[in-house]
């Protein structure tokens, strides 16, 4: 498997990792079926994530996506977290294998679930569900029925 | 605590193997300067026909084998290849058979699997045989799956991944107490490791590779029962007594006798090398939720193979790769498939702990001071992944 330097450095280094105790987002996804889960913590202060961490079970590619992901959006207003794409992270660590890609979509969509568990929890049921219809980023091991 | 200085530890040896230097030395001449085609008539012609016939007598002497039943391929698969399609076509034809059976286990290198899975494409009819917990064979159910149009039986003699040794000898017997069907053992992992001798064991045919036994990439053999008889694989100028024609790899092939004489010659090592493997799997086993994978004892005498709880395998790889240590993985994220290693799985273990995976194959040359890098980076990095994830 041939990652870039970005990949390296990342998955070596990774930026952001661990739990973060006072979060009021947290969201996991994936399946360890499928050998990879994520789990996104995020302190979100008047619609900007002051703080953001992820915890991951997974390959190179999706340690270093998780990492990419948070610091894409750590300090940010949660619209541009909403707006965050599997390709804008794949995009900022120089590319990934074709078999990696689905380590990105996994990261944007820990982040999504993170968002909707927030939007509930300040009564936005509205925005958690249109959140919550697109898919976990699990896989075909999976029996979330969306497949 | 603290940490020793970063060394490099070749510790993928089932994968391939550094050409030992006797074995460099002594195929070089035969690259530059008997360079002659074994075919050629002229002095250099019979010069290199006499070293190929050299070499064949050399390998058919450790096998325990005849000269005559030595073949030489351009690796293990292709010898698995021919075996499989050679034998099989070839016994369906004699006895008449027009929807071949053929027999292999769950846990056989792909070389085999896909052969099968390329048969059964073509309307052979295929059983795969399960394996215990530990990876082992019974011969009883080698046995039990024969049918009346089955034309070959596959049994690997030792697992790439896991290092589990099969009682090839005994399944061998099972089966021909049935009918003298054709019986292929893949030995690709057990030659050069534990002694192999042909005519103990009593197959038909056995694949071996040059590059697993400190020989260069790009040459095999496959020992052909005297009376045996197989399809040719590859057609051309008739070299290799017609069944397999192509220029042969002379210095490959001269390097791979020496490098099985070497073998052969350091097999009283192999009780060093396995109390360093045992040394290697207590020291990992240590580590909690950890588990070794195969055999405890009827295992090759260099794998160490195990499965950790809440961590990913590539991953793994990765990071004790960074601190100079070479393994090697059969998580799914290794691979293209993202498939978790089928023999991991045959084992009967859950999957999720099957991407946790980790095979370290040692040699000879694995000192007890690489075995303690080794056993401290992997509970190092175990207990970084383990930190990182969710699900530990």
């Amino acid at each position: 498997m041939e990652y870039s330097e970005k990949v390296m450095d990342h998955f070596m280094n990774p930026r952001n990792c661990g739990v973060l105790s006072d979060a009021n987002a947290v969201g996991e996804v994936g399946n360890a079926k499928c050998g990879d889960i994520m789990k996104i913590y995020m302190k979100i202060e008047n619609d900007i994530i002051k703080d953001i961490k992820f915890q991951t079970f997974g390959c190179c590619a999706a340690i270093a996506t998780s990492s990419m992901a948070t610091e894409l959006i750590k300090g940010k207003p949660i619209s541009d977290a909403l707006n965050l794409t599997n390709k804008a992270v794949v995009e900022a660590l120089d590319g990934l294998p074709p078999v990696k890609i689905h380590c990105s979509v996994l990261a944007e969509e820990a982040i999504k679930a993170a968002l909707a568990n927030y939007f509930r929890s300040i009564g936005n049921n509205e925005e958690a569900d249109k959140l919550d219809a697109s898919c976990d980023g699990c896989c075909e091991h999976c029996d979330c029925g969306k497949h | 605590m603290i940490f020793m200085e970063k060394r490099f530890v070749y510790a993928d040896n089932a994968a391939t193997t550094r050409v030992y230097q006797e074995v460099a030395a002594e195929m070089l001449p035969y690259l530059t300067e008997h360079y002659g085609n074994p075919s050629s008539l002229h002095f250099m012609g019979q010069q290199a026909k006499k070293a190929l016939e050299s070499a064949r007598e050399r390998t058919a002497s450790v096998l325990g084998a005849l000269p005559e039943e030595i073949y030489f391929t351009s690796c293990g698969t292709e010898s698995d290849n021919w075996a499989i399609r050679g034998a099989s076509a070839v016994y369906a034809k004699f006895n008449k058979i027009e929807k071949p059976h053929i027999i292999t286990t769950a846990i056989e290198h792909h070389a085999v699997l896909h052969t099968f899975e390329a048969l059964k494409a073509s309307g052979y009819e295929v059983t795969y045989i399960g394996v215990d917990k530990d990876g082992i064979v019974s011969p009883e159910s080698v046995a039990a799956a024969i049918k009346d149009n089955t034309c070959l039986v596959a049994i690997m003699y030792a697992s790439n991944e896991v290092g589990t040794i099969e009682p090839i000898a005994d399944i061998v017997k099972a089966v021909k107490s049935i009918r003298n069907i054709p019986f292929l053992t893949d030995a690709v992992q057990a030659v050069g490791n534990i002694p192999v001798n042909v005519k103990e064991l009593g197959v038909d045919m056995l694949s071996f590779s040059g590059h697993k036994i400190h020989a260069p990439k790009g040459v095999g053999g496959l020992y052909i029962k005297k009376g045996v008889r197989l399809k040719n694989f590859i057609e051309g100028g008739g070299q290799e007594k017609g069944k397999r024609s192509g220029t042969e790899g002379l210095a490959n092939i001269i390097a791979m006798a020496k490098a099985m004489e070497i073998s052969r010659d350091r097999m009283p090592e192999r009780a060093s090398l396995e109390k360093k493997r045992d040394k290697l799997i207590a020291g990992i086993t240590s580590i909690p939720d950890t588990y070794l994978t195969g055999h405890p004892t009827k295992r090759l005498p260099g794998n160490a193979s195990f499965v950790f709880k809440g961590i990913e395998g590539e991953s793994l790889l990765f990071l004790l790769s960074a601190a100079g240590i070479c393994g090697s993985t059969g998580s799914a994220c290794s691979s293209a498939s993202l498939e978790p290693s089928h023999v991991l799985t045959s084992l009967g273990l859950p999957v999720e702990i099957c991407h946790g995976s980790l095979r370290l194959t040692i040699d000879y040359d694995t000192t007890d001071e690489d075995i303690d890098y080794i056993i401290e980076n992997v509970k190092r990095v175990v207990e970084r992944l383990r930190e990182m994830s969710p699900i530990y």
